[in-house]
């Protein structure tokens, strides 16, 4: 291609006016080598977008176990409020027979304690009876 | 749509959205990691794409945004600046370490562009899609993203000429 021909095509490149296939052309110009001295400026542009294009994305695609990650979290979540539930549930039971047995405990402390009252009094009563029947021996003797 | 269908739609320009990833993402592992979780939502997304009937733009869109989010994000702050160096072909070898430095200058300059202009001369000039299609991925009218290229495409030109005159005198 002449050089006057690409001139004009790269004058219209900077405009953003060329099509892809003037595009084509100024690429395949400018890395064939043999480039006019005065267009030379502009071989490391079109170069460097040639090699560009080539660059590629080596590795492969994975589909597959990210999803399987996903659905694990899934079923971990599940597994974590089962988890959760049941140690709710056996506290809560646990809770109860505790603030029963306290419940008993405070109870039989109660009783007891109202028993021993009962017995002290008791004993004092019988006092009183014994001295009452002393007293009642001397009124006896007295009166004989 | 089964999982070969699937690839049988995708696999073509699974190149096209790698390159468009490292373009703007730079590390190639970082690219690769995107293109991965593309695909990933494409898959999932698959009973929509029978929808769609231009998959690739819609994915090229898709990455574009990724890609920007990801830059955004946190992690993407401790990016490392990776890039490859280009190989050029054909040339003989007295010649060959100073032009394939050129070479990579290309590519610094069109790292320094605005994302937008990355992004339009990255579809543009090394994938090669028309103004149009351009316009639906990137969300502009194929006239503003005609100006969009011409001012990345004269920007590239400016820097490369005043180094290629420097490299002279």
């Amino acid at each position: 291609m002449e050089s006057v021909n690409i001139e004009k095509i790269v004058e219209k490149y900077f405009e953003g006016t060329t099509t892809l296939q003037e595009e084509v052309i100024l690429k395949t110009y400018f890395t064939l080598g043999n480039v006019a001295p005065h267009l030379q400026e502009y071989q490391p542009l079109f170069s460097y977008f040639a090699t560009a294009q080539e660059e590629s994305y080596t590795k492969s695609i994975q589909l597959i176990p990210k999803q399987s990650q996903r659905k694990n979290r899934y079923w971990m979540s599940i597994v974590a409020s089962i988890a959760l539930l049941t140690c709710m549930f056996v506290g809560k039971q646990q809770y109860d027979e505790y603030q029963q047995q306290q419940e008993v405990e405070r109870l039989f402390a109660e009783l007891s304690k109202g028993l021993r009252l009962l017995s002290t009094n008791l004993q004092k009563g019988e006092q009183a009876v014994a001295t009452l029947y002393t007293y009642e021996k001397a009124v006896q003797k007295i009166t004989e | 749509m089964n999982q070969s269908d699937f690839l049988k739609v995708v696999l073509p320009f699974k190149d096209k959205v790698f390159r468009l990833a490292k373009r703007l993402l730079v590390s190639r592992e970082e690219a690769e990691d995107a293109t991965q979780e593309l695909f990933f939502k494409l898959w999932k997304s698959k009973d929509k794409i029978a929808d769609y009937k231009n998959v690739e733009a819609f994915a090229m869109t898709m990455t574009k945004n990724y890609c920007f989010d990801r830059l955004k994000s946190k992690q993407a702050t401790n990016l490392t600046l990776v890039h490859s160096n280009y190989e050029a072909k054909e040339t003989s070898l007295d010649k060959k370490i100073e032009y394939q430095d050129s070479v990579n200058q290309v590519y610094k300059l069109i790292e320094q562009l605005p994302d937008q202009q990355k992004i339009i001369i990255q579809l543009r000039d090394v994938e090669q899609y028309d103004l149009e299609e351009i316009g639906k991925m990137v969300d502009m009218k194929p006239t503003a993203v005609r100006v969009a290229l011409s001012r990345a495409r004269k920007t590239i030109r400016e820097e490369l000429i005043k180094k290629h005159n420097y490299g002279i005198s």
